[in-house]
């Protein structure tokens, strides 16, 4: 028995040394590989497959990137200035939602797996974890699922940085701009009852939400902020509804989404404009919710008459197996149509390939000349509403591709 | 060994170590940081936990509260002074934490060390939510990876130093006797509560300064990237792997599980969680009191 316990802890130990070695092993035999190696694109990531992260990335990147990948190489690769065409080969790593190692894996990327195009990982923190990283190494960072209002600050700091889901205060001005539209055509009173969830997302919108709605000349009758792990809003929205507005707003995540849409049928809490956060563009979102959410509005939204958008949907749901989300999936996808076009044109340079990012039009699932301001995507769809079965992107008066909204809201059945 | 010989191989250790980023490609210096910060880490934890037994869920307490520091005052102070004030927050906590707390015992103190992490976390984040009206905040500050690397690198050296310097001192000899047996410490006049408080102090403190130095990396920081319990867990069980008791065990713990960390999650990053737990069964199985240990009663056992 002892010499067995023996064995085994040689066993442990050979093994760990062997590991190290192995490591050591792999990465000298990966640079070798790569001298010789010119026939493929590398691109690489590192994405949360666990921890708190994994679901958001899962719904919003990998899938796209997945389905971006499979399309290139179906149709023979990237294509190049010269012509030639060469097929995308992947190394993806797992950053187990911890920022420490997001930031190794992307140093891993650049400095031992030497990968042309590094594609940035999910979330604002994230993000902004691997901009110096990126800058440094000089790949360009398409930063797709990030919302920030400092993205012009970003820009000048890092400046092969790209940033395309906009701030907060875009989406509040543009809830705001449909409150006031509507309170002048008589359908909501001066109230507002807000709740917000008290994490990255949550905060951030709340803190531009307070001003912009006071400076429309609302009243926040009604401010709350609840942990993250809050299930029972039964008290919450029986207090917003007290508070004599016709209009709630909700900066949830999506379980809270969930949760709130369900408690809300079940109490009879049906004010004129009800918004919610994250989860309410999911697809599945109806379903959870069971049954009727029509007039719901959350951030996002699509154009059901782009033939384009709804191209990209069906393939994301033939290749991917689900549809997409209908926020954040379909611009992620699109920044990566704008990195295969920018190597088309320019080719696999960093530096050159940045800087046609910044100047150039794209032929995108956005529209046929999508371009960056400043570094920044700005024909975002910033708020949308659920209308006969489709989550439609939304404003006023509609036009542009947007549906006009429909308030005040149904009952829920 | 001799100990002029033992210092001057050290140094000359360190010197190389000091040395090699310069030599090396970015990612290995990068593995060097994550790795020297866990040995500082699992040393400073072992600092208190090893001798007395108390084991302590609470590093990611200290270790998030020195992050956030430099967050809140990166702006506003020189960068050394911050570092200052991160060494006196986690002081000031440590010692308010262990006055109510070190009475405590066995799985209690546990549990409680486990909950004051949470503790934290919810209370900066109330904080930040209720108050300052941010969650989120931003570090620049101009170091690469190898300046925070020579940092950690040096308090690595700090915490090794401490640790042999109590090691040798009436204070370690009282810290030997408190864990094996309070009571009987306590009746030979040791006055037990404030060697442990003192003990708890100056290893909080140094969990502290890692957190601090380390922060500039990740350029953003809020609570829940911070406080990521991951971290308590990693440093107790590299700890315990190398062997608490001893001067050297952490580190020899740190090292090895470091790199076969950074080796699963780049050569099986789907499996890397059930790899890992299966390791973890195996080291507790295998060698209960650590890897020193087991070396020694291997040798042993091969004499005569």
């Amino acid at each position: 028995m002892t010499s067995f316990i023996a064995e085994t802890a040689g066993a442990v130990r050979r093994l760990m040394t062997r590991g190290a070695a192995a490591a050591l092993l792999a990465s000298v035999a990966s640079t070798a590989a790569l001298a010789q190696d010119g026939d493929t694109v590398k691109i690489g990531y590192a994405v949360s497959k666990s921890g708190p992260n994994a679901g958001g990335s899962d719904m919003t990147v990998t899938p796209n990137y997945q389905l971006w990948v499979e399309e290139v190489n179906a149709a023979g690769g990237l294509k190049l200035p010269d012509g030639s065409q060469k097929m995308i080969e992947v190394i993806e790593y797992d950053d187990r939602s911890s920022a420490e190692e997001v930031v190794r894996a992307v140093e891993r990327l650049a400095t031992q797996d030497e990968v042309d195009f590094i594609l940035p990982p999910w979330g604002t923190g994230f993000n902004l974890a691997v901009a110096p990283l990126m800058a440094k190494f000089g790949y360009p960072h398409l930063a797709g699922a990030a919302v920030t209002d400092k993205a012009p600050d970003f820009v000048e700091r890092w400046d092969t940085s790209f940033w395309f889901m906009g701030g907060s205060v875009d989406y509040v001005d543009a809830l705001t701009e449909i409150l006031v539209a509507q309170r002048e055509a008589g359908t909501i009173n001066d109230q507002i009852a807000m709740v917000s969830v008290a994490d990255g997302f949550g905060i951030d919108l709340v803190k531009a939400a307070r001003p912009a709605f006071e400076a429309a000349g609302f009243e926040v009758s009604y401010d709350k902020t609840f942990p993250p792990e809050t299930s029972d809003f039964a008290t919450i929205l029986g207090e917003a509804g007290n508070a004599g507005a016709d209009t709630f707003v909700a900066f949830s995540y999506p379980p809270h989404t969930f949760a709130l849409t369900k408690q809300a049928k079940v109490a009879g809490f049906n004010p004129p404009v009800f918004y919610l956060g994250v989860g309410a563009a999911f697809p599945v979102y109806p379903g959870i919710a069971g049954g009727s959410v029509e007039g719901v509005m959350s951030l996002g939204g699509i154009d059901p008459n782009n033939e384009l958008t709804m191209a990209y949907r069906s393939k994301h749901e033939e290749v991917v197996g689900r549809a997409p989300d209908l926020w954040g999936s379909i611009l992620v996808y699109a920044s990566l149509q704008m990195l295969a076009q920018s190597i088309e044109r320019v080719g696999l340079d960093k530096a050159a390939v940045a800087n046609e990012l910044s100047t150039g039009s794209f032929s995108t699932v956005l529209g046929e000349e999508t371009r960056l301001e400043n570094n920044q995507l700005r024909a975002i769809n910033w708020i949308g509403q659920w209308q006969d079965g489709n989550f439609v992107a939304v404003s006023a008066d509609g036009g542009e591709g947007k549906a006009a909204v429909k308030l005040p809201k149904p009952g829920w059945e | 060994m001799k100990t002029p010989l033992a210092f001057a191989l050290a140094a000359v250790v360190l010197a190389a170590l000091a040395a090699a980023p310069l030599f090396i490609p970015d990612y290995w210096t990068g593995v060097l940081l994550g790795m020297t910060g866990y040995v500082a880490l699992a040393t400073a934890w072992a600092l208190f936990s090893g001798p007395t037994r108390y084991v302590s869920l609470a590093t990611v307490a200290f270790f998030g509260v020195g992050a956030y520091t430099v967050a809140v005052l990166n702006e506003v102070l020189p960068y050394p002074l911050v570092l200052l004030c991160a060494g006196g927050i986690g002081a000031a906590m440590a010692l308010v934490v262990g006055l109510s707390t070190l009475r405590l015992a066995g799985v209690y103190f546990v549990i409680f060390t486990f909950g004051l992490a949470e503790l934290v976390r919810q209370t900066v984040s109330w904080w930040e939510v209720n108050v300052t009206y941010t969650m989120g905040r931003y570090v620049f500050l101009p170091f690469e990876g190898r300046h925070i690397y020579w940092q950690l690198l040096a308090l690595a050296a700090v915490t090794l130093l401490i640790s042999w310097a109590i090691g040798r001192s009436r204070l370690g000899l009282a810290l030997k006797a408190i864990g094996d047996d309070e009571t009987v410490a306590a009746h030979a006049g040791i006055n037990v509560t404030r060697i442990k408080l003192m003990l708890f102090v100056i290893s909080a403190t140094l969990i502290t300064l890692v957190g601090a130095i380390q922060a500039p990396r990740w350029t953003y920081i809020e609570p829940s990237i911070v406080f990521n319990p991951t971290v308590s867990f990693m440093t107790l069980i590299m700890a315990l792997l190398g062997g608490a008791m001893r001067l050297w065990g952490p580190l020899v713990g740190a090292v090895p599980l470091f790199l076969l960390f950074e080796w699963l999650s780049v050569s099986f990053p789907d499996h890397f969680s059930i790899i890992l737990g299966l390791l973890f069964i195996l080291i507790v199985f295998v060698m209960p009191q650590g890897v020193l240990a087991k070396l020694e009663d291997l040798r042993g056992r091969g004499k005569p």
